[in-house]
């Protein structure tokens, strides 16, 4: 176990960013999220071929990552809500040229200019509508700095195994604070990118980035093909965490914030003789399907706490194929559930349908 | 005896432009040019959206295609990924001058070291002939039908005299290829543009003021003449800028 340090997480992923081998950051201020900007400004001058540039806009700062995503290097940006609004455009492109890269949201309340305070409300975003088009990104949630550092040195290689974007959709609070964290990262993994634009030297074929095809058959081939790959990921790459489930009888579906409030109110409901249980995901895109369903023959119902008006609970009914009632525990516009908010629900979910 | 034939910096992909349309000739000229200097091989190209989207089938050097107006944004990323890259990006006056606007001034604000080769025909080509941002006063288009009214619709953006007054540009030219006494000043000023990139000089553009017959609803050889009588008085040509001009 390496040294621990105590760090902010905006600063903490940024700081894994690097570890990684991500030399290229591009981004455009916005609150919750400023901090990694402004620690990437600091440390990406002192790195041996290093780039840090604060675009003109959030559009273009996603651009600029399209531009050295096609040349194999690793390379990120980060926003809050609004600006990561703006990036859908280059989210989309990203997916049809089939380009590896980093996108961090630090979520905050919406809809419009909204608050800038916590919030969940682009679980949807994230996961069904990032841009236009037939597209995922692998999408990670982290519910602790450590796991912010983790999560993007594991992002950068699942970009790049996959060739796609992963977005770390975090939220003012596990941006803004501060946790000791472990920064031992390990090996970073090297990929065939023989795809990438470095200059054919005059010694091979032209290399072409380009998510345009003008015959449908085409396109639509590129498609299915990429729906494959996206197969596959759904069947290795979910990710999740448990937290006294083995008896429980209710079962919370919670990630980011929303899952520490959560772990708080398990702890009280136990005390009071409810068992009640956690399954957290990791992976929002890709869901964690399985366990859920599984999860469905066991408990008598599920909650879905979140910082939204009420998104991921689509996700947790489609799952369970509504075997179980799902009921919803959320605060919204930049308020965080308190421990009774979701106290309240578990006794609530605990009346319905009797003893299991 | 070959006495003429395609530049290696072109792929031998057939064009699909319109008959008479000046884009197989500027492509030509950037061929040409990274070729005499010797840099196609370290060159990445940008290719926009518009008429000129299929840029990537046509030049002989990697070529990434960016979202509509974003070419300045997705070349600076290429440009600061490797800066021994010489990037270029190959757009049209809709993409430049109207959506990708802030990129384009951005990227020479920045003097970010990368070539521009602005195509100007006063309208939009692939869409079927609309209303540009360089459309001409009173130029009749798809959605200017009545021809381009000034009081309701503004007036024409003019790129080079906009990007002369931004201290981060390097090298700005407007050249024609209606003729060629001006193809041949255009094949310098894109060279020169690029020469200044190897340099390490900053920010160049060229403008190439160009026809579109097809839209214009002219023969080609009307179409040439109509840039000459209509173009060239309202877009000067010359250099509108250049920080390393040697003192005469």
């Amino acid at each position: 176990m390496s040294e621990k340090v105590l760090m902010k997480g905006n600063e903490a992923m940024a700081e894994a960013a690097i570890m990684a081998g991500c030399k290229h950051y591009f981004g455009y201020p916005i609150t919750p999220q400023t901090e990694a900007a402004a620690y990437m400004a600091k440390r990406m001058p002192k790195l041996d071929g290093g780039v840090f540039l604060q675009a003109e806009s959030e559009i273009a700062a996603i651009n600029m990552v399209i531009g050295v995503a096609s040349t194999g290097k690793r390379v990120m940006t980060s926003s809050s809500s609004p600006g990561i609004a703006l990036k859908s455009e280059g989210l989309s492109y990203l997916a049809g040229c089939d380009l590896p890269a980093l996108v961090i949201n630090v979520q905050r309340g919406g809809p419009g200019l909204g608050s800038i305070q916590p919030s969940q409300s682009d679980y949807f975003h994230a996961t069904r509508g990032a841009g236009h088009g037939d597209f995922h990104m692998i999408i990670l949630a982290p519910a602790s700095v450590q796991e912010m550092v983790d999560l993007t040195f594991k992002g950068f290689d699942l970009g790049d195994k996959y060739r796609m974007t992963t977005m770390i959709l975090a939220d003012g609070t596990m941006g803004q604070m501060m946790e000791p964290v472990s920064l031992d990262m390990g090996e970073v993994k090297e990929y065939d990118k023989s795809w990438a634009l470095t200059g054919t030297k005059g010694e091979r074929k032209p290399n072409i980035v380009n998510s345009l095809f003008m015959l449908p058959a085409d396109l639509e081939k590129y498609n299915f093909e990429r729906y494959e790959k996206y197969k596959l990921i759904e069947e290795n790459e979910v990710m999740y965490d448990e937290y006294m489930m083995d008896d429980a009888e209710i079962c919370i579906v919670a990630f980011g914030v929303a899952a520490r409030v959560s772990q708080n109110a398990i702890d009280e409901a136990r005390k009071q003789g409810i068992k009640v249980g956690m399954i957290r995901p990791i992976t929002l895109w890709p869901f964690p399907k399985k366990v859920l369903n599984s999860a469905a023959d066991k408990v008598k119902a599920f909650v879905s706490v979140e910082l939204n008006m009420g998104q991921m609970i689509e996700d947790v009914e489609l799952a369970t194929r509504c075997k179980k009632p799902v009921l919803l525990c959320n605060r919204a516009g930049g308020v965080i559930p308190t421990t009774e908010d979701v106290m309240s629900k578990i006794i609530e979910a605990n009346e319905i349908g009797g003893a299991n | 005896m070959v006495v003429f034939q395609k530049p290696n910096g072109l792929t031998d992909a057939q064009l699909h432009y319109c008959p008479g349309c000046t884009h197989g000739i500027i492509h030509r000229l950037v061929a040409e040019a990274i070729d005499e200097l010797g840099v196609t091989g370290r060159t990445i190209g940008v290719a926009p959206v518009g008429c000129s989207v299929f840029a990537y089938n046509y030049f002989n050097c990697d070529m990434v295609q960016a979202a509509h107006g974003r070419a300045p944004a997705v070349a600076t990323g290429v440009k600061r990924s490797d800066p021994n890259n010489i990037v270029f990006t190959y757009q049209g006056d809709g993409d430049l001058a109207a959506i990708g606007t802030a990129e384009t001034v951005h990227s020479a604000a920045r003097s970010e070291n990368i070539t521009v080769i602005f195509v100007n025909n006063a309208i939009y080509g692939m869409t079927g002939g609309q209303m540009a941002p360089t459309t001409l006063p009173g130029q009749v288009t798809q959605t200017s039908p009545y021809g381009r009214d000034t009081s309701h619709v503004g007036f024409p953006v003019k790129v080079c005299e906009m990007l002369s007054q931004v201290d981060g540009a390097t090298y700005l030219e407007r050249v024609a290829v209606n003729n060629v006494k001006n193809i041949k000043a255009a094949k310098a000023a894109i060279k020169k543009a690029f020469q200044y990139q190897i340099e390490g000089k900053g920010f160049s553009m060229v403008e190439v003021l160009s026809t579109c017959p097809t839209n214009w609803g002219l023969t080609p050889e009307k179409a040439l003449t109509w840039l000459e009588e209509n173009m060239l008085p309202y877009y000067p040509l010359g250099v509108y800028k250049d920080k390393y001009k040697e003192e005469k």
